[in-house]
């Protein structure tokens, strides 16, 4: 009695969480349950309930593939860069942008820098198109007007590589030092003061306060980004260099494979069971990054 | 006289380093940027001549003419792209905000349960292939307004920012002092907590405006009908397709196809990238500061 008393007199806040229960029921829990398929014979004449269970049979698949483990290889190695690289380049750049007394300038610069987040990558994939197109790309004519050798840019998967992750780093490191940016400008000023009058030098100051002024935010994202590393940004990935099938060795990671051999292929078992293991790992990678957070210091733990 | 510098600030030379590398670091990501523009404004045959230059060797309005001139589906594509950016941000916004007051109330005795109905969801997902199935086969969502839509709804991560500025920017006791006054519970959250938390609305709002204006994977996943394409989806399908801005001009005027020998088709393509982008970009400055607030609140865990 009392229960439904208390259901009761919270009724009208229970209604109001109900959209994004609904929401979140349909985006998230149904899919969650959507896993088993991974486990199944889909077969569409069946239903996705009726469809037999064949038990690893997905996964034996999977890993006999010969793409698989270099399509992981690739997510894990370009996720890996992307996040060492762009926490390097976007604390650099906090600290540097810090350092510009003049505030206007500072200003300016750092609204130049966040422009590449704010286009899509369907536009990025056009400016990096209008620079490498084999037709008319700027790069292509400059190498022909300085007479060096011609290069098919969309065909060579070494040159995607340093290019992926340049791309990557262009649209994200402005918009990343903002959250260091702002924790800088939060900071004590009088501590650098006194570090300064005991003698100690810029660097000095940037490696003793300011580095582990800023640790919290580093781990913090360090976390967030590590359940994402077996994630590729299919944006990145699939449309920027335009699903070139000569640039898959360099370009390939589980998400434009998955939705190739969906949409392509229709093979639904494969892409499934690559799904699969996908959520698991990205799971068990964010709760295990937390634990080793949590043992080093409790205090900078997201959960 | 010299101006005096700054306690502690860097170097003169430092300054003058620090101030060229963040020249470089700008010009680097504005000027590929202006590459698509000055493409959008030469001459066609300049371009055919000399490819794609930084300087247009003849300055042309052909491109931007021609993809006005250029009929139905890309107006439609704008079209549509302004009501799934507009509906997706009401909603979006407003859901996240219905869940995150009650889980900001300190009376609230479910907390537990729906902070962690929505931790699940941002450790564990079911992934593409389940929620393509899933929208496909069951929602029957493929080409449908929805589609473009409910994928992109409730971000779990927002809930806990805008519910850590609701408990402190929002003192309990005026709520309870309101609800002693008689007040229902959706009054309250109307006349009270909404105009208290124009901020974070803003913010969620903004990053929702964002995301909507620039996703176009939702269009390839789901919708095969030319009359749902958004803008993102018709400009993706344009870089690989050049036979399509070709088409453009079928859907256009008579007199567009009578001239298909001189059609701008590189010009218009880089113009219809300008003329699909020119809102967002146009505004950012002036809203960045939102931005920045929207992440350094979410840089408070809760």
């Amino acid at each position: 009695m009392k229960k439904i008393q208390r259901v009761n007199k919270y009724k009208a806040l229970l209604v109001m969480m109900l959209p994004m229960v609904i929401v979140q029921i349909l985006n998230g829990y149904l899919p969650l349950f959507g896993l088993t398929i991974a486990f199944k014979d889909v077969d569409y004449s069946k239903g996705l309930l009726g469809s037999d269970w064949i038990g690893l049979k997905n996964f034996e698949f999977m890993f006999a593939s010969s793409d698989i483990w270099h399509i992981i290889a690739n997510t894990i190695v370009y996720n890996l860069i992307f996040i060492v690289l762009g926490m390097a380049m976007a604390v650099a750049l906090a600290i540097m942008l810090n350092e510009i007394r003049n505030r206007f300038m500072a200003k300016t610069y750092q609204t130049l820098l966040i422009l590449p987040y704010f286009l899509s990558m369907v536009v990025v994939s056009y400016i990096v198109y209008a620079f490498l197109s084999p037709q008319y790309g700027f790069i292509p004519e400059l190498f022909a007007k300085l007479g060096l050798p011609e290069i098919d840019w969309y065909s060579d998967p070494d040159l995607w590589r340093p290019l992926l992750v340049g791309i990557k780093m262009w649209s994200s490191v402005g918009y990343n030092s903002i959250i260091y940016l702002a924790t800088l400008a939060g900071m004590d000023t009088s501590l650098f003061e006194a570090a300064m009058i005991d003698g100690a030098s810029k660097w000095q100051q940037i490696r003793y306060i300011t580095l582990p002024m800023l640790k919290t935010v580093m781990t913090v994202t360090l976390i967030l980004s590590l359940g994402g590393i077996i994630k590729g940004d299919f944006g990145l990935f699939y449309q920027v260099p335009m699903n070139s099938p000569q640039l898959y060795p360099a370009t390939d990671v589980i998400d434009t494979y998955v939705y190739r051999s969906l949409t392509q292929l229709g093979d639904i078992g494969m892409s499934s069971a690559v799904g699969f293991m996908q959520s698991v790992v990205g799971c068990i990678l964010v709760i295990a990054a937390n634990k080793i957070v949590k043992f080093i210091d409790s205090d900078q733990a997201i959960f | 006289m010299k101006k005096k510098r700054e306690i502690n600030s860097v170097s003169a030379r430092t300054s003058v380093v620090l101030h060229i590398i963040a020249i470089i670091g700008s010009l680097l990501c504005v000027l590929p940027f202006l590459l698509v523009i000055a493409i959008s404004l030469t001459g066609e045959e300049s371009i055919m001549k000399n490819g794609y230059q930084f300087i247009p060797s003849t300055f042309s309005l052909e491109g931007y003419k021609y993809i006005f001139k250029s009929g139905e589906m890309l107006f439609r594509a704008y079209a549509n792209t302004i009501l799934v950016t507009v509906v997706g941000t009401v909603a979006g916004t407003l859901i996240v905000a219905l869940y995150a007051y009650p889980l900001s109330r300190p009376d609230f005795p479910y907390k537990k349960f729906f902070t962690t109905f929505i931790l699940i969801l941002m450790l564990f997902n079911g992934g593409f292939v389940a929620s393509y199935i899933l929208n496909v086969r069951i929602l029957m969502l493929k080409n449908t307004f929805f589609a473009l839509v409910l994928p992109s709804l409730g971000g779990g991560f927002y809930v806990f920012v805008t519910r850590t500025f609701f408990q402190q920017s929002i003192p309990y006791e005026i709520i309870e002092s309101a609800k002693i006054d008689g007040c229902s519970e959706s009054r309250i959250f109307l006349k009270m907590i909404i105009p208290l938390s124009l901020p974070v609305l803003a913010v969620n709002g903004l990053i929702n405006i964002y995301g909507f204006w620039n996703n176009w994977q939702n269009c390839l996943y789901y919708i095969t009908d030319d009359k749902l394409f958004t803008l993102q989806y018709v400009m993706q399908q344009a870089l690989r397709d050049m036979q399509l801005m070709k088409n453009l001009a079928a859907s256009g005027s008579a007199e567009l196809q009578l001239s298909n020998i001189t059609l701008p088709a590189e010009s218009a393509r880089m113009a219809m990238v300008i003329v699909g982008i020119g809102p967002i970009v146009a505004v950012y400055p002036f809203i960045q500061k939102y931005f920045v607030k929207g992440l350094t609140v979410g840089a408070i865990k809760g």
